[in-house]
């Protein structure tokens, strides 16, 4: 994973930083808050719930994966490796989840929204949430993949400032700069 | 079944030789494992050997071993049909350090351009 990635030459951002709250385009008050997975056992537990309840229509490259035990490593997986975590709150519900996994000297970005939630601004807010995030914490690249028919979320990701970096597969990459908090 | 297991120097390379030699042992599989050309792999192309080596050796099977020299994809298609192999074999991919599978050229070209059936081993 450590091999050449082009990144576009213009820094998207400034993006606001969580935590904060918003209403939904369904009237919903929608929380975001950052999670570094440390001793928050409860917050752990809604994060498993909202996967256990993810439908499989909705995977990407095979995450998230299926089963309550292979959710549980693949999260404490990331905890692991130092990820950098915003969750979408709805009262005491994960409505949504994103992610940026360290790789080398960039981030591997990724983000999911429960489905009842889709389609209500939150995937835009929480993208730009985990960015402002991100930047709020020093990283300055992001890289994500994304299956080349999912035109809604290529979208997003281009409206949020992120070029097609590599299309030669099966997914497409795309990537971005983004602007620290000292910058 | 005659298989042909196609393998490169990745960790799902690895994983695909093990279960391919354990299905063979079970099912009375005619293996053959075509070691292939794998520019800036994890592993080298002498460790790849001497796994295989091992790994068929253990499980007591007469594989035949061999090298492919050349474009991994296409000489891997191309010896599947012309000697009458009943499926390709290959791994199933890396993962991105979210945890994502990634196919590589390999098994993209030949998923899209084997007639004989294929399967990716997870």
């Amino acid at each position: 994973m450590s091999r050449d990635r082009n990144y576009p030459e213009t820094v998207a951002g400034p993006f606001e930083t969580p935590p904060l709250t918003f209403e939904d385009r369904e009237g919903r008050r929608i929380e975001l808050r950052p999670y570094d997975g440390d001793g928050d056992d409860e917050v752990f537990e809604a994060l498993v719930a909202m996967y256990v309840a993810f439908d499989p229509a909705d995977r990407a490259q095979g995450i998230p994966p299926g089963g309550e035990d292979r959710i549980r490593s693949w999260l404490e997986g990331l905890l692991e490796k130092g990820s950098l975590n915003v969750l979408a709150w709805d009262d005491d519900t994960v409505s949504g989840h994103a992610t940026l996994v360290p790789d080398d000297d960039t981030y591997e970005l990724a983000i999911f929204v429960l489905q009842a939630y889709q389609e209500s601004g939150i995937g835009t807010r929480l993208m730009q949430g985990l960015l402002g995030y991100g930047a709020e914490s020093g990283v300055d690249r992001v890289w994500l993949s994304v299956e080349r028919w999912n035109k809604p979320a290529i979208g997003l990701y281009e409206k949020l400032g992120f070029e097609i970096s590599g299309s030669e597969s099966f997914e497409m990459e795309m990537s971005a700069r983004i602007a620290t908090g000292d910058g | 079944m005659k298989i042909l297991l196609g393998i490169g120097g990745g960790d799902d390379s690895l994983r695909a030789l093990e279960q391919t030699v354990s299905r063979a042992v079970a099912a009375g599989d005619d293996l053959t494992v075509a070691i292939v050309d794998d520019p800036g792999a994890e592993h080298p192309v002498d460790d790849i050997e001497a796994e295989v080596d091992r790994v068929v050796e253990t499980a007591g099977l007469d594989a035949e071993v061999r090298h492919v020299d050349g474009d991994a994809g296409s000489e891997l298609v191309a010896l599947a049909e012309s000697e009458g192999f009943d499926r390709i074999a290959l791994g199933g991919g890396t993962t991105s350090p979210m945890g994502k599978i990634q196919l590589g050229s390999t098994a993209q070209f030949v998923l899209l351009n084997s007639h004989v059936t294929v399967s990716l081993v997870r």
